[in-house]
């Protein structure tokens, strides 16, 4: 007879049921928690008090817990393949996930080499630009594919130096929270990745307003969602990425990225 | 009960200098002998020759490894043209996975590595142990990544690997020079010949047990030790495309005659006599310690070692004296201990010209300090020396003595010291220590070197690339810079 | 008996002061930490750190209680072992001094007391002055004063120089120690200015933190200081103290100290006269190692008293 999982959110490192002790059935017999505005308080408290340790972690660092998250994953492939159905789709899709994982692990390293320059101005001065994470980001993960998806979104974000509060699938949010183990097991210093699992129309007004947010990735929302998001975003001017590109790209890590230029003068 | 000052201190004086502190290396299997590795084993030599490498601090037999002969050269090659067909063919994604399991089996065998690094080469425990095989497994991992991403490295080009490299790396930093060949070689598509170096080649076969463990596809890393005439083999061999050297500068133009016409894209990583320039303004304990890492980290078997110190005439007392205290306080002892900062020579031969090069100091007037320095019976040894009243024109001043010997001389304005650390046919590296940012940045512009450490020295980094100017050589190792070497971007 | 240097232009003194480099001094610290060690001069280095051991209590609810107990424990740590030695001495506030002047008669511990408005330093001269002349008189053999951080940070050194100078008068015969509070410098750069203006105005010993601020003491920090002590000696041929404390709980960290020592002031200063660890908890964890050195076992708290 099984020992059936309790499903929790993740939030500051930890595994927690809603402060609001409310929960859902998305599907069957599992009940999922209802994460509150509560919740989402800390879980951007959490990822603030987290981020200044993982931005000055050196981009090695930072690319070999991200590579381990990619270990953990691929060692639980069997698991996660159940969870998203079984078969040979969900197995691809894990595999994806991994995929993901692995080549975003490879650019923390390499990113300010390709984004970053050394600027020939006409002066006496060194001057470089710089690319530096924006701080906390809001994901909003597409419904589906309920791993994949989260993954895309995730991953460069993370790999930029951001911390992240994610809003799980809400029809199908089991993959996103069992990832949420993965990063659990990785290395990651508590808060830089929180997971909240709930109803998107209630938690993703208060993501969208929230005022030490600084970037969100609303790609998985409908037009509706996204145009209500983004009026509420302006008031501490966010950063929002709207547009799903299911290709991987240096690109989407920068999205979440600001580029910081240094002058100096050379002289004797 | 009471204790007097002056027991107290002598007391310290014998905790503190005699307490030995040993690495265990019963966890570490050296074989007693070992083949090629060509086609993804070991296999026997055809020249049926072996030779000995031995420990330098004691001068005990290690091991013995297999002298690869013309025939061996041959099949290496072979092997790795046939690999070839197959490796660059394989999804980049692929690549970047065997690449990311070497670096990760490299960290999981990191002390091993580190002891037979040691025992075969002469360098401090604590020096392999932290950053030897830790900069080896973050080469691997940082163009792990570059494997699949080669598209977005050079713009508007579409890359494609070369063939097969040659590779020959000296005995200096063993496990960390076969990394810095054999990562981007492999990441951009190539497959690999390195030849070790012939007093330093336990690492290798150690990597090679590595190439296994990994499941590496056969072929794809062959290695094959031997002395310089392998060596030669390797480079000169027609189904090599791309070949990789370094080693003295010496050496490095008898390899690019020899390849003059073949067709071969080469790199050279040579000799150097860096300057290590150091201001009135420097912050002077921590100058010190620039200076003593400079010269003496791995014995001053460094291409880039600071081996010339330009002081600011101004500062000139206070730093000489605080770096002659300094220098008392360097161990120089058992490699194997983790307290010693001073190895053994890597052979017998080095020893040699290190001296003779220090007697030719003392005959052309410079004036010679050394600490009080306990040398060991056994073993080839040599203590930290420094130089004063040395004069550009000194053979110790212009030729590479790749030891733990320091030459100083003096300079008054920016300018002069500039026109001394630039009169010199080697540019591989150079050294500035001041407070001021903006004399950072011009000397850093006026400076003839491959790369300049400002309030620092010997730092090296996968991303960060590292190569001279002049008779140093000409290509860079590391960074994208390190990529492009390996790969045909027209 | 140390004496103030004369100074005139103490303002162009301080900001002449060369600076350091962060980098470089936190990598040379860390490459000492590594230092190795073993058995028989572990021992030794064991027994020097409990000898140059300043057994401190520093609280608002300190008690003649706790201070008589702290007092036995500094004389001898370890009931019934005769070979483990006495701390250098007991670090207590000015009110507790009686108590333990009382409770080290005739032992070799020394009362060690803070003074100056410990640890936070804002109050007026004339109190300060007062308070350590009563700390003597009550029977204290050491002063641990506190700079004026606020006077400093501010620039005001000559305010914070003639304070010590004044302070170190009030003493008399007892030895000073001036803390610099390092956590609140904010760079290596004033640390070093701080260590140079005290040592100036006479300190006997310079030292780092009052333990009620984090960061305390710091591998890092305790390089610069002594440090600027090496470069003081040089310069005026008077050797200065140096006294590491707040956040040492462990042998680990106590050796580190003792290494760092040696490597930068050399044997001379392996002694309580020079070098000082104020500590509480440091002690037990001391004899811990101790026992285990000698018997070959990994040791539990609960065979050593607390006090």
């Amino acid at each position: 007879m099984e020992v059936r999982k309790t499903y929790k959110l993740y939030l500051n490192g930890e595994f927690v049921r809603s402060e609001s002790g409310r929960a859902y059935r998305p599907d069957g017999n599992v009940n999922v928690p209802r994460g509150s505005r509560k919740d989402l308080r800390d879980a951007v408290r959490a990822a603030r008090t987290a981020f200044n340790g993982w931005a000055a972690r050196t981009a090695m660092n930072r690319g070999q817990i991200l590579y381990r998250a990619a270990e953990m994953l691929d060692s639980r492939a069997a698991q996660f393949t159940d969870l998203l159905g079984g078969g040979a789709k969900a197995r691809r899709e894990v595999e994806q996930a991994v995929e993901t994982l692995v080549w975003y692990a490879g650019w923390t390293d390499k990113l300010p080499q390709f984004a970053g320059t050394v600027n020939p101005v006409a002066g006496p001065y060194f001057n470089f630009t710089l690319p530096e994470p924006t701080g906390v980001v809001g994901i909003v993960a597409p419904e589906e594919p309920a791993l994949a998806g989260l993954m895309k979104r995730i991953a460069p974000a993370l790999c930029g130096g951001n911390v992240i509060v994610a809003l799980a699938p809400e029809s199908t949010p089991l993959p996103a929270l069992t990832l949420a183990e993965v990063f659990a097991t990785s290395d990651f210093p508590p808060g830089v990745v929180n997971v909240l699992s709930g109803q998107r129309k209630e938690l993703l007004p208060w993501l969208a307003s929230h005022m030490d947010v600084n970037a969100i990735d609303i790609a998985g929302c409908t037009p509706d969602e996204v145009k209500a998001a983004e009026a509420a975003a302006a008031d501490n001017v966010k950063r929002v990425i709207k547009v799903a590109s299911d290709e991987s790209s240096p690109y989407l890590i920068t999205a979440f990225m600001e580029m910081k230029t240094v002058w100096h003068p050379i002289g004797v | 009960m009471a204790i007097t000052k002056k027991q107290s201190a002598a007391l310290a004086k014998q905790v503190f200098e005699y307490a030995p502190a040993p690495e265990s290396i019963d966890h570490v299997k050296i074989q007693p002998r070992y083949g090629l590795f060509i086609g993804g084993k070991m296999v026997e030599p055809h020249s049926k020759k072996h030779f000995p490498t031995i420990n330098p601090a004691t001068e005990k037999k290690l091991a013995e490894v297999a002298e690869a002969d013309e025939i061996d050269v041959d099949r290496a090659v072979k092997a790795a043209g046939k690999a070839f067909e197959s490796w660059s063919h394989l999804a980049p994604s692929q690549r970047s996975r065997y690449l990311f399991r070497i670096s990760r089996i490299l960290q999981e065998r990191a002390r091993e590595l580190a002891v037979v690094e040691t025992m075969d080469g002469g360098k401090p425990i604590k020096e392999s142990r932290d950053v030897d095989i830790p900069l080896s497994a973050a080469h691997f991992f940082y163009y792990a990544g570059w494997a699949d991403k080669l598209e977005w490295a050079f713009p508007n080009r579409k890359p494609r690997p070369l063939g097969v490299a040659g590779q020959v790396i000296p005995w200096n930093f063993p496990l960390l020079m076969l990394a810095w060949k054999i990562a981007p070689a492999l990441a951009a598509g190539n497959t690999v010949v390195l030849k070790p170096a012939e007093t330093t080649p336990l690492s290798a076969m150690l990597f090679a047990d590595i190439c296994m463990q990994a499941e590496l596809p056969p072929g794809v890393v062959n290695i094959v030790t031997g002395a310089g005439k392998t060596g030669s083999l390797v480079v000169s061999h027609p189904g090599v495309k791309k070949v990789a050297f370094t080693g003295s500068t010496e050496v490095g133009k008898l390899i690019q005659k020899q390849l003059a016409g073949s067709g071969k894209k080469l790199t050279l990583e040579l000799g150097g006599k860096a300057a290590n320039i150091v201001f009135g303004d420097a912050p002077l304990d921590q100058a010190v310690e620039g200076i003593v890492n400079g010269i003496y980290f791995n014995q001053g078997h460094v291409c880039c070692a600071g081996s010339r110190l330009l002081v600011q005439e101004s500062i000139a007392e206070p730093l000489m004296e605080k770096l002659k205290r300094r220098l008392s306080t360097l161990r120089l002892g058992d490699p194997l201990d983790k307290n010693t900062d001073i190895g053994a020579i890597n052979s017998r031969a080095q020893l040699e010209k290190i001296q003779g090069l220090v007697e030719s100091g003392i005959q052309e007037g410079a004036e010679l300090y050394q600490p009080e320095c306990q040398l060991p019976e056994k073993g080839f040894w040599f203590p930290p020396t420094l130089f004063t009243n040395v004069s550009q024109s000194y053979r110790i001043a212009r030729e590479e003595i790749f030891g733990p010997v320091l030459s100083v001389l003096t300079f008054r304005t920016p300018a002069e010291a500039v026109e001394k650390a630039n009169n010199t046919p080697y540019g591989l590296s150079a050294g500035v220590w001041t407070d001021k940012g903006s004399r950072i940045l011009w000397m850093a512009e006026h400076l003839r070197a491959g790369v300049v450490w400002a309030n620092t020295f010997n730092r090296f980094d996968p991303t960060s690339p590292f190569g001279g100017y002049k008779e140093s050589g000409f290509g860079r190792e590391g960074g994208i810079h390190g990529l492009a070497p390996y790969l045909d971007l027209n | 008996m140390a004496t103030a240097l004369s100074l005139t232009h103490l303002g162009s003194l301080m900001r002449g002061v060369r600076s350091v480099d962060e980098v470089g001094a936190e990598q040379r610290a860390a490459e000492l930490a590594k230092r190795s060690i073993k058995k028989a001069s572990k021992l030794w280095a064991l027994d020097l750190a409990i000898r140059c051991m300043d057994l401190t209590t520093l609280e608002g609810s300190d008690t003649p209680g706790k201070v008589t107990a702290l007092c036995a424990k500094g004389i001898r740590p370890k009931p019934g072992d005769a070979t483990i030695p006495s701390v250098a001495a007991i670090c207590v506030y000015p009110a507790r001094v009686p108590d333990a002047a009382t409770h080290l008669k005739g032992s070799t511990v020394k009362v060690a007391s803070v003074a100056t408005a410990f640890p936070s330093g804002q109050s007026f001269t004339s109190i300060k002055v007062t308070e350590t002349e009563d700390a003597v008189k009550a029977g204290a053999h050491e002063i641990d004063m506190v700079i004026d951080r606020g006077a400093f940070l501010s620039g005001d050194y000559q305010h914070v120089y003639d304070e010590i100078v004044a302070i170190k008068e009030a003493c008399g015969n007892a030895h000073l120690k001036v803390i610099l509070e390092t956590g609140e410098l904010g760079t290596y750069d004033a640390v070093r200015r701080a260590s140079i203006l005290a040592m100036a105005a006479g300190a006997d010993f310079i030292k780092t933190s009052t333990g009620k601020v984090q960061p305390a003491a710091t591998l890092p920090v305790s390089l610069v200081m002594m440090e600027a002590i090496r470069d003081f000696v040089r310069e005026t041929g008077r050797p200065v103290g140096f006294k590491a404390a707040g956040g040492i709980r462990t042998s680990k960290q106590a050796i580190a100290y003792l290494v760092l020592l040696y490597e930068t002031l050399g044997s001379d200063w392996m002694t309580p006269d020079l070098f000082r660890l104020g500590a509480s908890t440091l002690l037990n964890d001391v004899l811990m190692q101790i026992e285990k050195e000698r018997t070959g076992v990994y040791q539990s708290p609960d065979y050593f008293t607390i006090d």
